[in-house]
């Protein structure tokens, strides 16, 4: 039976004709008939092809490209087709589908091989070169800005400032002393399994303190703010860059970077201190209260040790660090909302890039200042 | 006169306080282009995403293709849903996939055709609607806002359906751009008897391409008939809709060109 198919569903015959083939459709063959259809056509070896469309009611386009392109593959090797008995609706559009068969163009040839890949590597180098000039130039932005507002407090976006304080102050409190809370408690725990064995467990506290007020307290709480604050500077900036609503301020006088950017970025600069500050205090807290549960350190002596033992210098070691943090926070965030183009991906892609860059940028700039302090014997 | 493929009936919309549609009631016939005008929030977005399964409407029942769609099952929704298009105003197309790829969306839910049959016809479809071979690998933020309405065109056809929803076709379209499209939509309706349901405010667009024209106002549909009939109706807003200048200027556009069609 290799020379006749009938496939009952797509209403498809086919049928050895003489040294030809007939091929007949009936009903209304649409798109979800066309695996049939297709093998039918499929078995069509040589000799000239009949397709009877007598019985059919309507086609749709689908069906019509499969029997045009047959036409066409069987034309190229010199083989005759003929159409049979297409009624007025279903030759219209047979005919619609004709002048409309897409003629292939080449396609602009993509560079393969090892010079894509090198080409791929330059572009990004350039990539990262332009995005260093433009957090520089969002840098030099918030500092001209900062200065004009000084010397001019009239037009100093006092209001703005104060909202972003609470957005990024105030609003952060529970998660950042939360966490440092949780942190304070896990030294405490670890450090007492370690320093067990010597049986200098009082050491702990050393310990704590140490670890939480120069390092931990501060670089945490400024992590922690780069995931909440940087996505939401990007996010507000960007969606306003892809409305056009900074194009819009820009005609009506409105500078974007005093309103938009030095509000957002001082806040932070004031606000990250005082969180690194309640983180500080959170973290000794949950150390206090494990050293106690795990070690029978009462807090008496815990705080004693911490007084008598821990110079002030560690507070203020890690406290130094809060504004620059918070300025490369705040910078890198409203950066990439400057940069979010016109389509709601790029402000996707600007707002994840925005929280990657801004937590490498604080451990970096936090590894620079241990190298400072350790040169400095600080 | 032809079988009816839509009919609303008693149709409620409303967000919160605001009462959208009261009691709307339209009919949509077989192989028509029906235009749906009305003012600015009177609702013909949302009557189109009503009608279409978008929104469920407060109260009333929209019929679609002989199947309540208020009363039926998800398979039967599912089903229904690969008999209609719906072209959104700009597009609606997936950002993070090329036009070709947008075009195939829709032809993956049949069972059985290969990816060369799929990407054949996906070429069909945007040659079809008009747009040149090379903007099929393109990405959609890569198109003008004509051709990204073309490529949504394109998409809502994939599966052949026998209504075609068209939020503001021509809306922010060069007079020449519209003019192009409104002759494809006249054409593939004619050509592949499609139904056509045509949300718009472009007053060519109506003259060029509407068999029939529905107005809302007062939360229902208005008054429904030809253009001829909008002349003779005695509301203030059709009157001043069609007979204002520029509901003029397009109907002069229309008498001095050569008949068509």
């Amino acid at each position: 039976m290799d020379d006749a198919y009938q496939d009952r569903d797509a209403a498809v015959t086919l049928a050895r004709e003489g040294d030809g083939w007939r091929l007949s459709l009936s009903g209304r063959p649409d798109l979800r008939r066309m695996p049939g259809i297709l093998a039918a056509l499929g078995r069509v070896e040589g000799g000239p092809l009949e397709i009877d469309l007598a019985a059919v009611d309507r086609i749709d386009t689908a069906v019509a490209w499969a029997i045009l392109r047959t036409i066409e593959d069987r034309e190229r090797h010199g083989l005759g087709t003929r159409i049979e008995g297409a009624r007025d609706p279903v030759a219209r559009l047979l005919d619609t589908v004709r002048s409309a068969l897409p003629q292939p163009e080449p396609s602009p040839q993509r560079p393969v091989g090892i010079r894509a890949q090198l080409e791929q590597f330059g572009r990004s180098v350039v990539g990262i070169g332009s995005s260093l000039r433009e957090v520089s130039g969002t840098l030099g932005l918030f500092l001209a800005r900062f200065g004009q507002s000084l010397a001019r407090p009239s037009r100093f976006p006092l209001t703005a400032l104060v909202h972003h304080c609470e957005d990024v102050g105030y609003r952060a409190v529970p998660i950042v002393s939360l966490m440092a809370f949780l942190i304070g408690v896990v030294l405490a725990f670890q450090g007492s399994a370690q320093l067990r064995q010597f049986g200098a467990e009082v050491f702990v506290v050393d310990l704590i303190a140490i670890s939480i007020l120069r390092e931990l307290g501060i670089l945490l709480t400024a992590i922690i703010v780069a995931g909440r604050t940087a996505s939401a500077f990007t996010a507000a900036i960007g969606s306003m860059k892809m409305r056009e609503e900074i194009d819009a301020m820009r005609t009506l006088g409105i500078d974007p970077g005093m309103s938009l950017v030095l509000p957002r970025v001082l806040a932070l600069v004031l606000m990250l201190p005082i969180l690194g500050l309640i983180a500080n205090v959170a973290g000794l807290a949950g150390g206090l209260l494990m050293s106690w549960i795990e070690l029978g350190i009462s807090p008496a002596i815990f705080l004693t040790r911490l007084v008598e033992n821990t110079d002030v210098t560690h507070v203020f070691v890690g406290l130094v660090k809060a504004p620059v943090f918070a300025v490369v926070i705040g910078v890198i965030g409203c950066r990439a909302g400057l940069a979010v183009g016109s389509t709601a991906e790029s402000l996707g892609r600007m707002t994840s890039g925005a929280v990657v860059a801004a937590i490498f940028a604080v451990i970096v700039t936090d590894a620079v200042f241990s190298v400072f302090f350790a040169e400095m014997g600080i | 006169m032809a079988e009816t493929v839509i009919a609303v009936r008693g149709l409620r919309n409303q967000f919160g306080s605001l009462v959208v549609h009261d009691g709307l009631d339209l009919d949509v016939h077989r192989g028509e282009i029906l235009g749906v005008v009305g003012g600015s929030g009177t609702g013909k977005s949302v009557l189109l995403r009503s009608i279409a399964g978008l929104n469920r409407p407060a109260a009333g029942s929209v019929t679609m293709l002989g199947l309540d769609m208020g009363a039926a099952s998800e398979a039967e929704l599912a089903a229904l849903g690969q008999r209609i298009g719906v072209m959104f105003q700009d597009g609606a197309l997936f950002s993070s996939l090329t036009v070709r790829e947008n075009v195939e969306v829709p032809l993956r839910s049949v069972p059985g055709l290969d990816a060369q049959t799929r990407e054949a016809l996906a070429r069909l479809k945007i040659s079809l609607s008009g747009l040149p071979w090379n903007a099929g690998d393109k990405y959609p933020s890569e198109l003008s806002g004509g051709m990204r309405k073309r490529a949504g065109l394109a998409r809502a056809l994939a599966l052949d359906p026998e209504i075609v929803f068209l939020d503001e076709p021509t809306a922010g379209l060069d007079p020449i751009g519209a003019a192009a499209f409104d002759a494809l939509i006249r054409d593939l309706s004619r050509n592949l008897g499609l139904t056509v349901f045509l949300v718009t405010h472009d007053l060519d667009t109506l003259y060029a391409v509407c068999d029939r024209i529905a107005v809302i106002a007062e939360k229902k549909v208005l008054v429904t008939g030809t253009l001829d009939d909008m002349l003779d109706v005695d509301h203030p807003w059709v009157r001043d809709y069609f007979l204002g200048p520029r509901g003029r200027a397009a109907r002069d556009a229309v008498e001095s060109a050569p008949a068509n069609g």
